[in-house]
């Protein structure tokens, strides 16, 4: 099967036949994009294709190399199983902005250059708000907002780099750049935002979970993902980056303890996983960065399966905090088992996804005898098994019985569940098929019995920690509270902030009225009024002194002359004549 | 309302499913003698010492978010206000 059209493409123009479809042929053609998109992926050769000419630039819709290719595999497979859990759903809207959103993740894979990467991207930025918003709660509504807005500031920012780039280089190429001059470190940090790197990265644990509970399989793997692979081309062994991943890896854990949305929860795992993505793109070796582009592969398959038993669990009960559920296991056995798989790949337990792909990441820090980064990953891969892989199933499926008595989801989301997590163990028990796609050659076996016991080892005596402390009850109860974070600054701190302007300007506003426009131009309309008439009373009485008037009938003509002053009756002349001598006066000054 | 008891509200399941776990934590512990190492770092070949990282890394980190709450915590509708 060949598809003669830009992966990114077959998606985004398949988009516009949703909305006149019905039934299981709609259902169809949904399903069948992904796989097209996927076929497009496979079929085109290594090299630049879809190329033309736009106002003197060389646009290119499909620079296709093994790393392009793998992430393109990865976005069309979770777009498949996306569409698969998401059948159900009657509303088009949503259908056509996670295929545009889709569409536009592949469309900034292919992109060999950064005028294409950035219509993509700005697509993808609004196509993925469609599906916060369709959740259609007034919480959903203002989450969207801030969304868009972070990310239509991220965008400019990323735009602003390209710009500078272009005038500075003249190249708009899609591929190494480097940290070095303002360009390449606006570009870093247009990437950063969609990256989620703290602290640009409160707008995911504040969007995702008011996501729809399809939608945010969707949001979970595009965004963040491809901005991990645009990292990869253009900043791979940026060092900067060994240390923000590491600490991204490390930041966002203390809060998953105490988040209450499961999906919140969810978020903040996410942002932990592109951590150790992050740090492998930093360290830049062959091994590491095959571990960072083999653990993205990974993470979107387990991180979209955990979010599809959220959100599976959200559909069948309304619900989604920790406060709200427990005990589920009883009655949506079958979602506790694949939430199960999805929390064992991404604890990285052995036979299991995260398994095979993260130990490559920590094994290149420890190759180059990284001491601290080697052990910030170990003490961030023990927390991610306390708030992935215990807190998501215990709290949904375990703990305390809620007494909720739901049925499994529709057959279209354990379908997608069961094949996400068929992946997910597949991967782990046989992961020679994602080593072979990699883009570096792989020479890496992770099942040795030293680091098969050691990772062992590292995540049951994390679990007998949870095991004690939850018995102890020194583990902090969950309770429906909000948890600041950095989102602070731009929700409280913006508010603050608009007060504050509002507040000063308008005061400004009301003092310079009050000065300028009340007293000055008053002050001024009398000066102009009375000073004429002044001068005139000053030295015409003098005049007529000259001329011998005198007594009585100079007073009258004091009077006569004051009132025609004040009714601004005195003659054109007199008042030309004051006016000219003025201009002696100041002439002679001057 | 269709089953209301599962597998782990017996008392006798938990308590297997607790012998288990912990019979589970004291074989990985007496493997870890006879294992071949070669790790990047001398500290990864003494034996259990992933054991004794995981479960400080995990106490740290509850111990460390219960501080954390303390700063951080807010009424639901904070942000509503």
């Amino acid at each position: 099967m060949t598809v003669d059209l830009p992966p990114g493409l077959v998606l985004i123009c398949g988009a516009a036949l949703v909305p006149l479809l019905r039934g299981r042929l709609k259902q169809g053609w949904l399903l069948l994009l992904p796989l097209l998109a996927m076929a497009a992926v496979h079929t085109v050769p290594e090299g630049n294709h879809w190329t033309f000419g736009f106002l003197g630039y060389d646009i290119v819709l499909g620079h296709v190399d093994r790393m392009a290719r793998v992430f393109g595999y990865i976005f069309g497979l979770t777009a498949f199983i996306g569409f698969l859990f998401s059948l159900h759903v009657k509303d088009d809207l949503q259908h056509m902005a996670a295929l545009v959103y889709a569409g536009s993740a592949l469309g900034v894979t292919f992109a060999g250059d950064f005028f294409s990467l950035y219509v993509y991207w700005e697509f993808m930025a609004v196509a993925s708000t469609f599906l916060i918003l369709a959740r259609k709660t007034p919480a959903a509504r203002a989450a969207a907002l801030r969304y868009i807005l972070v990310h239509l500031a991220g965008g400019l920012v990323l735009l602003a780099g390209i710009l500078i780039r272009l005038s500075e280089t003249g190249r708009l190429d899609v591929d190494f750049i480097g940290l070095g001059g303002p360009g390449s470190w606006l570009i870093f940090l247009g990437i950063a935002v969609n990256a989620a790197i703290p602290p640009l990265h409160p707008w995911l644990k504040d969007a995702y979970p008011e996501g729809t509970p399809t939608g945010a399989v969707f949001l979970s793997a595009f965004t963040t993902k491809s901005a991990v692979y645009l990292m990869a081309r253009a900043y791979p062994g940026a060092e900067i980056l060994i240390w923000l991943g590491a600490f991204m890896t490390f930041y966002p854990v203390f809060f998953a303890v105490l988040e209450n949305d499961i999906r919140g929860v969810l978020s903040y795992s996410l942002i932990n996983q592109v951590g150790f993505m992050m740090c492998g793109i930093g360290i830049g070796t062959a091994l590491s960065l095959n571990g960072t582009i083999s653990h993205a592969f990974c993470h979107i398959l387990y991180k979209a399966l955990l979010f599809m038993a959220a959100g599976s669990v959200l559909h069948v009960t309304g619900r989604i905090r920790c406060t709200d559920l427990g005990g589920l296991y009883k009655t949506m056995p079958l979602t506790c088992l694949f939430c199960i798989v999805g929390a064992a790949s991404i604890s990285a337990f052995p036979l299991f996804s995260g398994f095979v792909s993260k130990s490559m990441i920590i094994s290149a820090a420890g190759y180059h005898h990284m001491i601290t980064i080697w052990l910030i990953l170990q003490f961030a891969s023990a927390c991610v098994l306390e708030h992935a892989g215990i807190k998501v199933p215990f709290f949904m499926f375990f703990g305390h019985d809620a007494g909720i008595r739901a049925k499994e989801p529709p057959l279209n989301m354990l379908l997608a569940m069961g094949l996400a997590a068929f992946l997910c163990v597949f991967l782990g028990v046989y992961p020679q098929p994602l080593y072979d796609i990699l883009p570096y050659p792989v020479d890496y076996i992770p099942y040795t019995g030293a680091h098969v016991v050691g990772q062992l080892q590292l995540l049951m005596f994390g679990a007998l920690a949870f095991t004690l402390l939850i018995m102890s009850g020194i583990y902090p109860a969950e309770m429906r509270a909000v948890n600041l974070d950095t989102d602070w600054f731009y929700r409280v701190g913006g508010a603050r902030f608009h007060g504050f302007t509002d507040r000063a300007l308008n005061r400004l506003n009301e003092v310079c009225e009050s000065i300028f426009v009340d007293k000055a131009a008053a002050g001024l309309a009398r000066v102009s009024k009375d000073v004429p008439g002044r001068l005139v009373r000053l030295s015409l009485p003098a005049w007529w002194a000259l001329r011998g008037i005198k007594g009585k009938e100079m007073e009258e003509k004091k009077e006569d002359l004051s009132r025609d002053a004040q009714e601004g009756r005195l003659p054109a002349g007199l008042g030309l004549l004051m006016g000219g001598l003025v201009f002696v006066v100041c002439f002679l000054l001057a | 309302m269709e089953r209301k008891t599962g597998w782990f509200d017996k008392p006798e399941n938990f308590k297997l499913f607790l012998r288990l776990f912990f019979a589970g934590l004291g074989l990985l512990l007496i493997v870890d003698f006879f294992l071949p190492k070669h790790g990047a770092f001398p500290w990864e070949e003494t034996p259990c010492f992933f054991a004794a990282y995981g479960y400080i890394s995990f106490v740290i980190l509850v111990l460390a978010a219960r501080v954390l709450r303390r700063f951080i915590k807010r009424d639901e509708d904070y942000y509503d206000r």
